[in-house]
């Protein structure tokens, strides 16, 4: 294997996190008592720094598409490179939400996890190869079990890390096995050789479908889509809230770039007209993307806690992208990318804001957010753009995105997915709007708000601000992420 | 030479018990016991396809030390993670975690 240039730079913003995350290593235990929050700062700059230091020197351009690096195990296109800087942008979030966290903010170790889980994604997102693919998904999933359960002393955490841990490995395990029957069938581990011995017709349409189900156990769970969602409700509930805000974002964008690369270029979803193969697993996760949105949103109705009904409207959102995917056209990856932008935007802030006040109340029940504009009207402004956004309501992102999701879906004649997906709208829209109503409409007990105000930290603050004007910014000026969307759907359609 | 099915059939074999373990067993160290079971059914498929195919060709056997590896890590997660839920809760039986239910 010859050394070029394009290996350093495809994975540039791996070699970058390792970096920062050695650096924070060796400087963080000089640091004591307050200046423990330097941490957080350090990591929250070196992650931007580093989105900035990629985007300008390590971009992908058409010499490096098609060019194998490292022997095939990794692509350095659009796709890899615009779901890292989603990764790398919603870590330097996280770390500002986690700086004033009771236990994460103090401890170093919390960060370093967070780079780690960073940088597995980076890796699961550029990964070619099923090896790679494997690790990849490990690096980040390890870190993750560990930060769930991070707040040894409380009894929820601890429980939540556990259950996280025991589910990740358990469909970890029946995705493993499904990879090594793939390797063993297909005799290679390459996802884009492998795409040439399943499109010949080596394998039986039982028998590659059989092998998508044992593989979509393993991804399944990691964008928590029904039936392998068990695990969402219960760790979003108990984990340290920056964590959930982290996990339900990144992680399952994470997922879903690997969903897309293994199952359209390694399960023959780009050719035209569609086989036998493409349209079965396509129709089985049409139906999970419908079941996952119906049970998503009507479960979601009845919860009192906030950080559960995120989980479920997270559970539904998963729906609504996945949609993206089954579509197999161009319109629908580029719809399904640019979904997971806009919910990534929209669901850190959403989680911010629960942050932010669940670190003055203590309290995560929606009972508790009456008052909350009085309390805090710059929060409560902030919740009203995130959860309009969750919606679907112009003019933020989550609504452009649904109308492009809903598009490709009847652009392929799946129209019955199209109108479950618009009916789910209206029944998650009931209930944000309940949560809306807490905080606009009801009083705290007592009336008396402006006793109780609810301070924003400075990292909060900044974290917050910058998430909703990127809501704004998807959802007015469209035409600039749908272009970067479509340049990282053409990776996986244009041959 | 044994014929590669046999090798097959013995890691579906160890993979449903290992599946089994992890559907049946209440215990959270069982738990990671049958995931471990799990994780060698697909080491021997791994090395046996490995063996059969090419053995020039050396991914089947990276694949099966990374998946050890990588095994051997999330135990160690995991038993960092029982042993600090048994200090909480003085228990690893799972139905005994139920403080997250809905």
């Amino acid at each position: 294997m010859r050394y070029t240039s394009t290996m350093v730079m495809s994975i540039l913003p791996e070699i970058l996190l390792l970096i920062l995350g050695i650096i924070l290593l060796v400087i963080e235990p000089f640091w004591k008592g307050d200046k423990r929050r330097n941490a957080g700062k350090l990591t929250a700059a070196g992650l931007f720094v580093i989105m900035a230091l990629s985007i300008y020197f390590g971009r992908p351009n058409e010499s490096t598409m098609d060019e194998v690096v490292f022997g095939g195990m990794i692509r350095f296109d659009w796709l890899a490179f615009f779901f890292k800087m989603m990764f790398v942008f919603s870590a330097a979030v996280t770390a500002l939400f986690m700086m004033d966290h009771e236990i994460l903010g103090k401890r170093g170790e919390s960060y370093i996890m967070l780079l780690a889980a960073t940088l597995g994604m980076n890796l699961m997102a550029a990964s070619a190869d099923l090896v790679m693919l494997f690790l990849a998904i490990e690096t980040a999933s390890i870190p993750l079990y560990v930060l769930a359960g991070f707040t040894v002393a409380d009894k929820k955490s601890t429980e939540s890390g556990i259950k996280y841990l025991l589910f990740g490995a358990m469909t970890t395990a029946v995705m493993l096995y499904g990879f090594s029957l793939l390797f063993g069938f297909a005799g290679t581990t390459n996802l884009y050789a492998l795409a040439d011995q399943v499109v010949t017709g080596q394998l039986p349409l039982g028998v590659a479908l059989g092998l998508f189900l044992l593989i979509v156990v393993g991804l399944g769970f990691k964008v928590a889509i029904v039936p392998f969602h068990f695990w969402a409700p219960d760790v979003y509930t108990g984990s340290p809230t920056p964590v959930v805000g982290f996990l339900s974002t990144a992680s399952k964008a994470a997922g879903f770039a690997v969903l897309a690369r293994l199952f359209i270029i390694g399960f023959e979803g780009n050719l035209f007209p569609l086989s036998d193969l493409a349209y079965s697993w396509a129709s089985i996760l049409a139906v999970l993307a419908a079941i996952t949105m119906t049970l998503g949103n009507l479960v979601a109705l009845k919860q009192t806690n906030m950080k559960r009904l995120l989980a479920y409207s997270s559970i539904a959102h998963s729906g609504y992208a996945m949609i993206g995917l089954v579509a197999l056209t161009e319109l629908g990856m580029t719809s399904l990318v640019f979904y997971l932008l806009a919910y990534i935007l929209t669901n850190l802030a959403a989680f911010g804001t629960a942050i932010a006040f669940e670190r003055v109340t203590g309290s995560t029940e929606i009972k508790d957010y009456a008052g909350l504009s009085r309390r805090s009207p710059g929060l409560a402004i902030i919740m009203l753009v995130a959860f309009l956004s969750l919606a679907g309501m112009p003019p933020f992102g989550g609504f452009v995105a649904k109308i492009f999701v809903f598009a490709a879906a009847v652009q392929v004649n799946m129209i019955w997915l199209a109108v479950i997906g618009i009916l789910n709208s209206i029944i998650g829209l009931y209930y944000y709007l309940n949560v809306l109503k807490v905080i606009y409409l009801y009083r705290m007990e007592g009336e008396d708000e402006e006793s109780h105000p609810i301070p924003l930290t400075r990292p909060y603050a900044l974290g917050l601000v910058v998430l909703s004007v990127g809501i704004l910014l998807v959802g007015t000026l469209i035409a600039p992420w749908f272009g970067f969307s479509n340049e990282a759907a053409l990776n996986l359609f244009k041959f | 030479m044994i014929p590669l099915s046999w090798y097959l059939i013995l890691s579906a074999a160890l993979f449903s018990i290992g599946l089994f373990g992890v559907m049946a067993r209440r215990n959270a160290i069982a738990i990671l016991l049958g995931i471990e079971l799990m994780f060698n059914a697909v080491n021997i498929n791994l090395v046996a396809f490995w063996r059969y195919l090419d053995p020039t060709i050396m991914n089947g056997q990276v694949f099966a030390i990374i998946v050890f590896a990588v095994a051997a890590a999330e135990v160690a997660v995991g038993l960092a993670l029982v042993i600090s839920v048994y200090r909480n809760r003085k228990t690893v039986v799972v139905d005994d975690l139920d403080l997250l239910k809905w």
